[in-house]
Order: structure tokens, then sequence, then C-alpha cells
């Protein structure tokens, strides 16, 4: 029977509930993770996107069961499973170094899940063409898995941890080892994978380009705290944290000031140096007031004669062709620098010089108030 | 005019005279020391025997190799099997294989936990194992006894428990040997062991539990088939001194309980019959060698795929 309250909502997949994880104890305790908590709904592709070192793997290891929460409950389709041993959880892990069993080849390391859990013989064997058939290698089943390429390993790991159809599967930064073009291509296939096998993927990574590309949600993480869930564009267009809106892609850091307490507006007018107004959105839950920061994103600008108007001013300091795009970085009146990306088009050059006096014209909703 | 294969190829022959030149005082050595000794086994065993030990020098006999396994009865003449000779080979190559599969039952889980300890404190681990390596072998052995004897500590415990009533007779038995013998050569099972789980990639216990295996199957599936060059070196290293043990079976074992060892021992003393010595020498390294190619055979099958 359905519960009542399932029906509305997307069910949710696994769910951390304030997680705290602690290496160590006194002087050398280490806070891995501090209060996370996070729903990944049902065939969603979420990402942990964070720096070296916020807690990423820690967090998969805490669903993957090879380690335990110091506090807090992780929840597998609403049953608390923070005591099941590994082995009993219906999760798969792809792991950083693909771990692959080196006494196996690469049919008996994709047979092994199956084989743990008993599965008959015929649909093993069934289910391992298959897997190597999704991966595209079906001629490298009886190779031994150190004569195959790191990208191939790679495949491996993937259909290893496929093949017994988990619920959720983890992957632990799995393209990092890969080149360039392997990496674009993997992308696509494992895309192509979650929306053919209907898995939940929980994705790791550092490269915010890829969970930009690749995610249905992101969760940017940093020292062991989750700072902000969302899609790729709420992430990207509205960060509510200096730390997100750094970590991913380029942003330009404005002061402003606030004079109307506006409780729960999704948008408030602030100030900016040199008097001009502004609309900018407001992080969910937050009442802005008085000295705030706002961001923009550089492609969110123009530039303008100083006689066309615009919300802030200064002049062109550094003009930057880079093939697609040319950057324009702007001194303001104030002395602070403001960066306006705008796309190169054919036949036209590049409006404004080094040392011209320009007008910066923000967009309508590119304004974003930040957190802290 | 000379290739660039001709070349290489003699690039390739003087490389291997030089190896051989810089190799020819080992070899000389190991030749003398080792493999020289051999062949005067070899060509004793092939002797008359000498009245009063020793062997009659150029005087072909067969005698030594035909009482390895037979014996000719002294009124009749005829041929029997030599059932004495027979059951101390039996007693030897039992008692060996016992004494290997309880040092792996023993050393494995010992070497696991050394393995499993931080790195620092493994070196502790590891020293300890060899502490008994610094006293001398007749020394430990005369140890055990004390634990093992009637009255030793062993039977002493057991009674003061109330767990038995009478002492157990270990002492002159084969189960007293067993216990010398696992022992003794522990240490050589648990070392190799240690090594090669030391280099064991734990990330991929970790992978052998997030598909389902549970703890044994990753024993079984995983750590096993990953160590398995260390179990086979460490049952060379204890099989092998087993089958030629000397003083523990004629310590523990008592004069009736004999091995190898000990048959041989007997034929160069007691027994005067330095042929039949030789001969008993030479069959007990021939069965060492196809333990050995057995364990090889086995290992290079396994390697190149999974049982
Ligand atoms: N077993 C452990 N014992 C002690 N500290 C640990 C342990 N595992 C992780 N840590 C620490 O916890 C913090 C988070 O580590 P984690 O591996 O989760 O980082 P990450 O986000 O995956 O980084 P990376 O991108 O480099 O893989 C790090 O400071 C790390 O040193
Ligand atoms: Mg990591």
């Amino acid at each position: 029977m359905p519960k009542p309250e399932g029906v509305q909502e997307k069910r949710i997949a696994v769910e951390a509930r304030g997680i705290t994880k602690i290496f160590g104890a006194g002087e050398n305790a280490l806070r891995a993770l501090d209060n996370v908590s996070v729903s990944i709904r049902q065939n969603e592709f979420f990402t942990l996107l964070g720096p070296s070192g916020c807690g990423k793997t820690t967090l998969l290891r805490l669903i993957a069961g090879f380690e335990y929460p110091s506090e807090g409950a992780i929840l597998l389709d609403g049953t608390d499973i923070a005591t099941l041993p590994p082995f009993k959880r219906p999760v798969n892990t792809v792991f950083q170094s693909y771990a692959l069993f080196p006494h196996l080849t690469v049919a008996q390391n994709i047979a092994f899940g199956l084989e743990m859990l008993g599965k008959p013989r015929a649909e093993i064997n069934a289910r391992v063409a298959q897997m190597l058939k999704l991966v595209q290698m079906e001629e490298l089943g009886q190779r031994r898995t150190d004569q195959i390429s790191g990208g191939q390993a790679q495949r491996v790991a993937l259909a290893r941890a496929l093949a017994p159809s988990p619920k959720v599967l983890l992957l632990d930064e799995p393209l990092s080892a890969l080149d360039y073009k392997l990496r674009k291509e993997m992308q696509i296939e494992l895309k192509r994978m979650q929306h053919e096998t209907g898995i939940t993927f929980i994705f790791v990574t550092h490269d915010q380009e890829e969970a930009l590309t690749m995610s249905d949600r992101i969760a940017v993480m940093s020292k062991g705290k989750i700072l902000q869930i969302g899609g790729p564009r709420d992430i990207y267009e509205r960060p509510s944290d200096r730390f997100v809106a750094n970590f991913i892609g380029e942003t330009n850091f404005i002061d402003a000031e606030i004079d109307g307490a506006t409780g729960g507006a999704a948008a408030v007018i602030a100030r900016l140096p040199g008097g001009a107004q502004i609309a900018a959105g407001v992080p969910d839950g937050m009442v802005p007031r008085g000295r705030v920061a706002i961001v923009v994103r550089p492609e969110h600008a123009v530039l303008a004669r100083p006689d066309e108007g615009g919300q802030l001013r200064g002049t062109v300091e550094n003009v930057v062709y880079s093939g697609t795009d040319t950057h324009f970085h702007v001194r303001l009146d104030g002395g602070n620098p403001f960066v306006v990306r705008s796309q190169n088009r054919r036949g036209t050059e590049a409006a404004f010089a080094a040392g011209d006096p320009v007008a910066v014209r923000i967009q309508d909703g590119a304004a974003q108030v930040l957190r802290d | 005019m000379a290739t660039a294969r001709e070349v290489s190829d003699r690039a390739a022959r003087r490389d291997v005279r030089d190896r051989w030149l810089l190799s020819a005082p080992a070899l000389i050595v190991i030749f003398f020391a080792a493999i020289g000794p051999l062949f005067v086994m070899l060509a004793y065993s092939f002797m008359a025997k000498g009245d009063y030990g020793d062997v009659k020098f150029g005087q072909f006999s067969l005698d030594g190799w035909f009482s390895v396994f037979l014996q000719r009865d002294i009124f009749d003449d005829t041929i029997t099997l030599a059932d004495a000779h027979l059951s101390i080979f039996w007693r030897s190559v039992r008692l060996s294989v016992i004494t290997t599969v309880l040092t792996i039952a023993l050393g494995f889980p010992t070497a696991y936990f050394i393995a499993t300890r931080p790195r620092h404190t493994r070196e502790i681990w590891v020293f300890l194992v060899t502490i008994p390596f610094w006293t001398n072998l007749l020394i430990r052995t005369f140890a055990m006894q004390e634990v093992i004897r009637n009255e030793g500590i062993l039977n002493t415990l057991l009674i003061r428990l109330g767990i038995i009533a009478q002492p157990l007779q270990i002492m002159y038995t084969d189960a007293a040997i067993l216990f010398g013998m696992v022992y003794v050569y522990l240490p050589l099972m648990v070392l190799p062991l240690y090594a090669s789980m030391e280099k064991l990639d734990f990330r991929l216990v970790e992978a052998g539990y997030d598909l389902y295996a549970g703890r044994l199957q990753v024993l079984r599936r995983v750590i096993f088939p990953l160590v398995k060059p260390g179990v086979i070196a460490g049952s060379i290293l204890v099989f092998i001194p087993s089958l030629g043990a000397y003083v523990i079976p004629r310590v523990l074992g008592g004069g009736k309980n004999m091995m190898l060892g000990n048959l041989i021992e007997m034929q160069f003393g007691a027994g005067r019959n330095w042929p039949l010595g030789a001969a008993i020498s030479i069959t007990l390294m021939a069965i060492v060698m196809v333990a050995l190619l057995f364990y090889v055979r086995n290992t290079a099958r396994s390697g190149a795929g999974h049982g």
C-alpha cells in the first residue's frame, strides 16, 4: 500500500539525516562530516561536488557501509541502514581506484556480485554478457584485468557494480583517471546508462564542469558541510554562498546595501556603490539587511558607453580574447575589479579597449545576494 | 657488413658470457659446498657397506637401495616389503602434511592480524614472531617437553581445572611430535603469509563486501586467492624441514616414533649401513622434489585462471 505522503512527492532513494563523522579521538579528532543532511531522489543523477578533503568520499563510504556514522542516520527507501554491513546493502560502488580483482578475468569480475547473491549460473552468464555489451567490451571478457587499458578498467568497474542491479550506484570520481576525450565519452555513456537502468546515481567529482553537465542536482560541499543543494542552473546562477559562487565558474562580488527588510521575499532592492539600485535574488529563508555581498556572473553583464547608462561605472583595464569569448577586466570607480564576458560574433571587433571609461549594465535577475 | 641484428646478437652473447664470469666464484662455492656432497651421497649409496661403518670404495652394490623399501629373509631368502621403513616414511609424510595444515590454520589468522595493525606496530608483532629463533632448536624442543609431559604445564593445568582426572599421555606419541613441529615451524609459515598479506590491497576486500560477499566468502574468494603465493611459500618452508625433522621426533617421539631424519641418522650411526643411509637420504630428497613440483604445477594452474 502506498503511503499517503509518497503520492505527491518524488520517492526518496537515500536520505542522510544529521550525519556527523569524526575520525580519531582527542586532539587528533577530525570532523570529516559535520551535521550533513541530504535527500537523494529515486533515479536521480546526484553529484557531490567539492574540493579535495571536503568529505565526499567519506559520505559515499557511509552510504556504502564501509564506515559508520558518529551521529545521525542513513535511510535507504525509508529504512535506517546505518548498522547494516556493506554486503547487506543494495548499494554498489565504482571505486576511485576501480579495485578490480586481479585474480579474476573481466567476465569473472562482473559475475562476482551475482555469484555472491546465489543467482543461477545461466542467469549470471546472460547478465554478464549483457553487461559486457552495455560497456562495449564484448570481446574482452576473458582478458585478465592487468591486460586492459585504464578506460576499459573503468568500464569493467562500472559493469561489475551495475550487474547486480543495485538500487543505488555510488561513483567515486570514476572519470578522474581518464584523458579529456575519453572522459567526455564516458560522461555521455554514464548518463545513457543511468537513463537505461533507472538506477539512482550518486556521483563524486571535484570537476565543476563535469558536475554541471551531468547532474540532475548537485550538492556543493566544503570542510565537511553541504553548503548548497540544487540543480546545475540554481547552483550556477543563484549561488547562496561565497564559497559556492567562487568554486563554480568565474564570479564578480559587489558590496551592496539593503535598506528595507522584506522578510520572506524572493528578491530585494539593493543599493550598489555609486548609488544605482538593482533587484537581487535572495537565498531561501534569508532576510538580508544592511551591508551584503551580491554576485553577478561575467556573462550576465554587458558594457556600454558611459553616456548610455548602467548600474556601475569604471575603466577598462584589460581585454582578453579567448576564442569563443572576450573578457573585459574593468576597474570600478570604487576600486573593485569586475569582469564582463561577451560572446564573440563573426565580423565584430571588440567595442572597447583598455583605458576606455565604461558603464556596466547588469541584466535583469542576474544579481544574487550571498548568505554570509 | 654487420646487420643490426648481428650486432645485437653479438652484444647479447657477450652479455651472457660476462654474466657467467661474474657469477663463477659463487657457482664454484655452490658446487663444492652444496651439490658436491650430494654426488658423494649418490656414490656412497651404490657401494657395499663397510664392516664398521663407512663403505668399501670401488665395490659396486645395490644392497643399500634394495633395503630402502625391501628386506630379504635371513633364512629362506624371500623378499618382503620393509614394514619398519615404510611406516617411518608414512609417518614422516603424514606428520609433515598435518604440520603444514595446522601451521596454515594458525598462521593465517596470525598473519592477518599483524597485517591489519597500524603500520608502526606491525614491526613489533613481526619481531615478536621471530623471538623463538633466538634460542636453539634443542632447547625449544625440551621446553615443549616441559609443556606436554605427564607432570608438565598442560596436564597440571587441565587436572587443576578438573577437565581431566588422569594426565594425558602426549609424550612419546605422534601428537607430541606434532606439538613440537607446529610450535617450531609456525614462524616459518607466519612470515611469508604476512609478507603477502601486507601487500594485499584492502580496497579489494571492501570491493568484495560491496558485492555482497560475506566475511567468509571474502576470505575464500578474495583474500585467499590473493595471498596464495604466501601460503605456498610458507608450506614449502614448513613441509621440507618437517619431513627431515630429527631433533623433535628424537626428543618428543622417543625411540619408537622415528621419522626419516632419525632413520637416516641410525644408519650412519648404530646401524653401520652408510649405503642404506645415503639411499634413504636421496629418497627423502626425491619426495621433496615431487612435492615441490606438485606445488609449482598447482600455482601455475591457479595463476592462469581462478579455481
Ligand atoms: N580513515 C580515516 N581516518 C582519518 N581521517 C580520515 C579517514 N578518511 C578520511 N579522513 C579525513 O577526512 C577528510 C575527508 O576525506 P575524504 O576522503 O572524504 O575527502 P574527499 O572529499 O573524498 O577528498 P578527495 O577529493 O581528495 O578524494 C580528510 O581530511 C581526510 O584526511
Ligand atoms: Mg575522495
